[in-house]
């Protein structure tokens, strides 16, 4: 419980309900100063969560979260609400099981309710080489003790009767990796929680505020930007900001921001389609992921259907959905579930993935001192993001590395030293 | 859909060939340092805007060649082959 007490308890829904008075604001709207000491870039998960995260284990509250539009409206909004931790490499697993940590205690530290819905995670295997890799996870898993482990095609009808395991089709299920800490979330509650958990520390969210430059100073580009150079503030829609510290937490934009300071980065952006069903009775009782099939498929709790696919492989900024993409999907989903031929699709949509080469994110400090990143999330950014947030914290706060970010810096490829998380990381959501 | 102008087949839906990413200059493998080499395998522009891209028509000619693209419209204007 937070000093505010219960917000939405059944005590305050009744006298809502019979004085009809307006509801509190989640989060003020407070007036910009001209220094801050942090300032973030991107008022998603990754920049509140690094906000919050700064408040509450540093001490720092004297930051700014800027974005040019609303809170949790890029991919923070758009995700499919996935949570798991099964991951191929040590370095991601352990990273990624913190993340889920902190999801397990999200709606008591933030005082609201999450939905966290650990209802097991399935991955698919339609080939021998498919199931040898989920072998190969499953062991690396359980070392590092995650609950993990190759289960067959009994077991996965057993696990989700909806799904076709049967022989004859054109690709059969062999068996399945099976995650069962694995889950959904209301992506959009998270984002509030941590919005308004931040506010109440003291940190400043600026909406509307677009970035339109970064100032730096002594760098051997232009303007002083580049390599060498430090970060002295940012240039806004809304006006100048000084602050010795700026992270790039975007996503979509990561690489635009990022050529702001004068560090390129290893991106290129794609839009990701997803789609939603009309909502109809619970039946699909866990999360069901075919990599072959290039789809995920999970039912909320208002029993909508929510799919989403691999990244469109035309890199482009437009995130207008095709005809291809539902084809397609709807081909592969019936494949898998025959039975709901007859569901409609009610919407679709897409957002903006930072792909970069080895599936890893590129997180910490960059060439320019002052400046750093949380970017290149690609397709795993919202189940990373308590966990980012709170790495990128200590790393701005204590001037080093954390040790679970270690080997996601950005000059592992200027060493060629890239993650080998493209197999697990792919399409496995 | 995007309609890409392949020099043979003429304009051909964007499924029907493979976007080979944005042209960067290829340094010379004899004499270029690792860390430039490594920059010109990762590192790209990215732009929200007109880029220059590599395309493959996969299903068709099989000849790879250069368009200019709006990466924020999805325009295509120009047509050279490589």
């Amino acid at each position: 419980m937070s000093r505010h007490g219960y917000r939405y308890s059944a005590g305050k829904l009744l006298k809502h309900g019979l004085t009809r008075g307006d509801w509190p604001r989640m989060w003020s709207r407070p007036e910009r100063r001209d220094s801050y000491d942090v300032v973030i870039v991107g008022g998603g998960l990754h920049g509140l969560a690094t906000a919050y995260y700064l408040a509450k284990n540093h001490g720092i509250t004297n930051v700014a979260v800027v974005d040019k539009g609303y809170l949790g409206g890029g991919g923070s909004g758009r995700n499919t609400a996935i949570v798991r931790s099964n991951y191929l490499t040590p370095e991601g697993v352990a990273f990624y099981d913190r993340s889920l940590q902190l999801y397990n205690t999200m709606a008591s530290d933030l005082n609201l309710n999450v939905m966290l819905s650990r209802r097991g995670h399935l991955t698919l295997a339609h080939t021998d080489s498919a199931l040898r890799t989920m072998t190969w996870r499953a062991e690396v898993n359980k070392l590092l003790d995650i609950d993990s482990s190759v289960i067959d095609p009994e077991e996965v009808k057993r696990l989700t009767p909806s799904l076709d395991v049967s022989s004859d089709t054109r690709y059969p299920i062999l068996g399945a990796l099976y995650h069962p800490p694995g889950g959904i979330v209301r992506h959009d509650a998270v984002v509030w929680g941590y919005a308004r958990a931040a506010d109440h520390l003291g940190v400043h969210l600026l909406q509307d505020t677009e970035v339109l430059d970064i100032s730096c100073s002594g760098g051997d580009g232009p303007d002083g930007k580049g390599p060498g150079g430090r970060v002295t503030g940012v240039r806004t829609s809304r006006g100048d900001i000084s602050a010795p510290v700026v992270v790039n937490c975007t996503a979509g934009w990561a690489s635009l921001i990022s050529n702001m300071a004068g560090v390129p980065l290893a991106i290129t952006t794609h839009p990701l389609q997803a789609a939603v069903t009309e909502p109809c009775k619970v039946f699909l009782p866990t999360v069901v992921v075919s990599g072959s099939l290039h789809v995920y498929v999970s039912q909320t709790d208002r029993g909508e259907l929510v799919f989403g696919a691999s990244v469109d492989p035309i890199g482009t900024y437009r995130v207008n959905g095709t005809l291809e993409f539902t084809e397609e999907l709807a081909g592969h989903v019936l494949e898998l579930m025959p039975g709901i031929s007859k569901m409609r699709l009610m919407r679709q949509w897409s957002g903006l993935c930072d792909m970069t080469p080895d599936y890893s994110p590129i997180m910490g400090f960059t060439a320019v001192d002052g400046y750093l990143v949380d970017v290149g999330w690609g397709t795993y950014g919202f189940k990373a993001g308590p966990v980012a947030g709170e790495t990128m914290a200590e790393t701005i706060a204590t001037g080093r590395t954390a040790d679970l970010i270690a080997s996601f810096g950005i000059e592992r490829f200027t060493e060629g030293n890239l993650v080998g998380e493209k197999g697990a990381a792919a399409v496995g959501h | 859909m995007i309609l890409v102008p392949c020099p043979n087949c003429g304009p051909r839906n964007s499924s029907d060939l493979r976007n080979a990413g944005e042209v960067v200059p290829r340094p010379d493998a004899a004499t270029a340092s690792l860390s430039e080499w490594r920059s010109y395998l990762y590192l790209r522009d990215n732009p929200a805007g007109w880029v220059t891209e590599t395309w493959y028509c996969r299903s068709g000619c099989r000849t790879y060649f250069t368009i200019e693209r709006n990466t924020a419209t999805n325009e295509v204007r120009g047509l050279e082959r490589t």
